[in-house]
């Protein structure tokens, strides 16, 4: 069986000493596999943010372990921690995140070229990322010539350019209407089909719908999961 | 949904005899709901007693046709004319359900949110998996497509209505009533009164 791409062991992350202490994650333990989406559903609050932001390296756990691609973060001096973020890790923001003064190429060339990677070989890569999200014929044009959707899908693509693996994705479709949220989620389905994992943050029931699995948040802890899939046929017959 | 619209909608793009209505009912609904063939005949009896279909000759092989009537064609015109009001539909168990768990002493009402939320999901993530193997079939059926958007959208509702229930009653939620005890005598004559 393939590796985890991403694990989470018993992990906390407590804000603060004392009385003021504010204990955002209790005890999550998490794991998510190549070709395997996982929704994090929970209230404001709940700790979906810094569970993210831990999955990422962006933030330390107080207690426990997360590991990516099977090396935990802990062990990582500042230098190599660094790298694992650009090479292993991409984002997605609610708000696209795309630099407004570069192309839509060299938006997703960029994180490969701060890597080291030579302009030409990086702006290849940039190229059939793009053409994964169906976006290759856009690659020359800046952010404000697209629409929020095709803007969001060449986030997915700078994500997951090269050999990243993980994406982890915060309110991927908060400023997108029904219709062109579901397209971009329906990227990122096949984008995660074809090998890579992501974390999908949301609080939109309907987008969690897409994830192989979805987790449920309260108050920094894991309270449930939607558990493993019984047969769409099955429900149908219910249904009836 | 009456069965009896359905048939008469069927009807309105032409003739047709009771096992041809079964397939394009069923077809026309995704496969979510499946008719008897005893449901389709009982139902063109009625129909045609009400003067809403009429029944052609006999074919060749032996199948009688039903065809829509002008007073048919005004009925299916006017339940289309007309909004489904909400008397119409069934009790919502679940409200009932969650309504009697506030009040029911040494009900865990958290669970009882949780558990239907990670049902919902569960049959939300189905349909979601449905949704996409039909867009992968050459212009999937765009009848099915609306029925299944419909079931991941009332999967949806139920989802945050469940959410809008834990955070505006749970976390408010008074203390737990005590079990079942005779009311105090004061109470008793009030409740006469």
């Amino acid at each position: 069986m393939s590796p985890d791409v991403l694990e989470l062991r018993d992990v906390h992350r407590t804000h603060g000493t004392g009385e003021a202490a504010v204990h955002a994650l209790r005890g999550v333990t998490l794991r998510v596999r190549p070709g395997e989406l996982v929704a994090i559903m929970g209230p404001s609050g709940s700790g979906k943010s810094t569970l993210l932001n831990l999955a990422g390296g962006l933030d330390s756990p107080s207690d426990g372990e997360v590991l990516v691609e099977g090396t935990a973060l802990s062990d990582l001096s500042h230098r190599r921690l660094a790298a694992v973020r650009r090479r292993t890790v991409g984002y997605v923001f609610q708000d696209f995140n795309l630099l407004p003064s570069l192309t839509a190429a060299e938006n997703v060339a960029l994180p490969l070229e701060l890597d080291g990677v030579g302009v030409r070989a990086a702006r290849r890569a940039a190229i059939a990322s793009l053409g994964e999200v169906g976006l290759a014929e856009l690659a020359r044009r800046f952010p404000d010539e697209m629409s929020g959707g095709q803007q969001q899908r060449v986030a997915i693509a700078r994500a997951l350019v090269g050999d990243r693996r993980l994406v982890l994705a915060d309110e991927p479709t908060g400023a997108l209407d029904s219709q062109t949220g579901e397209a971009v989620l329906r990227v990122l389905r096949d984008r995660v089909d074809a090998g890579a994992a992501g974390l999908l943050v949301t609080h939109e029931a309907r987008h969690a719908g897409w994830a192989d699995r979805v987790i449920f948040l309260r108050d920094g802890v894991v309270i449930d999961s939607s558990g493993p899939l019984g047969t769409a046929e099955d429900l149908l017959e219910h249904t009836s | 949904m009456s069965i009896r619209h359905g048939l008469l909608a069927l009807l309105e793009r032409g003739p047709m005899y009771g096992y041809q209505l079964r397939v394009a009912f069923e077809e026309s609904v995704g496969g979510t709901w499946s008719l008897n063939i005893g449901q389709v005949y009982t139902t063109l009896s009625r129909l045609e007693r009400d003067g809403f279909v009429v029944a052609l000759p006999a074919s060749e092989g032996g199948q009688r046709p039903y065809e829509l009537t002008g007073p048919g064609r005004t009925e299916l015109a006017s339940w289309f004319a007309t909004p489904l009001e909400r008397t119409d539909r069934p009790r919502d168990e679940l409200a009932i359900k969650l309504a009697l768990a506030m009040t029911t002493p040494g009900v865990d009402v958290a669970a009882v949110v949780q558990s239907q939320r990670t049902s919902g999901m569960r049959a939300l993530q189905e349909y979601t998996r449905l949704k996409v193997r039909s867009d992968k079939r050459a212009q999937g059926d765009l009848s099915w497509l609306l029925v299944l958007d419909a079931m991941i959208f009332q999967c949806e509702a139920e989802i945050r209505w469940l959410d809008h229930c834990e955070a505006t009653i749970l976390r408010d939620r008074p203390a737990p009533a005590p079990a079942a005890q005779p009311a105090p005598a004061a109470d008793r004559e009030e409740a006469k009164s």
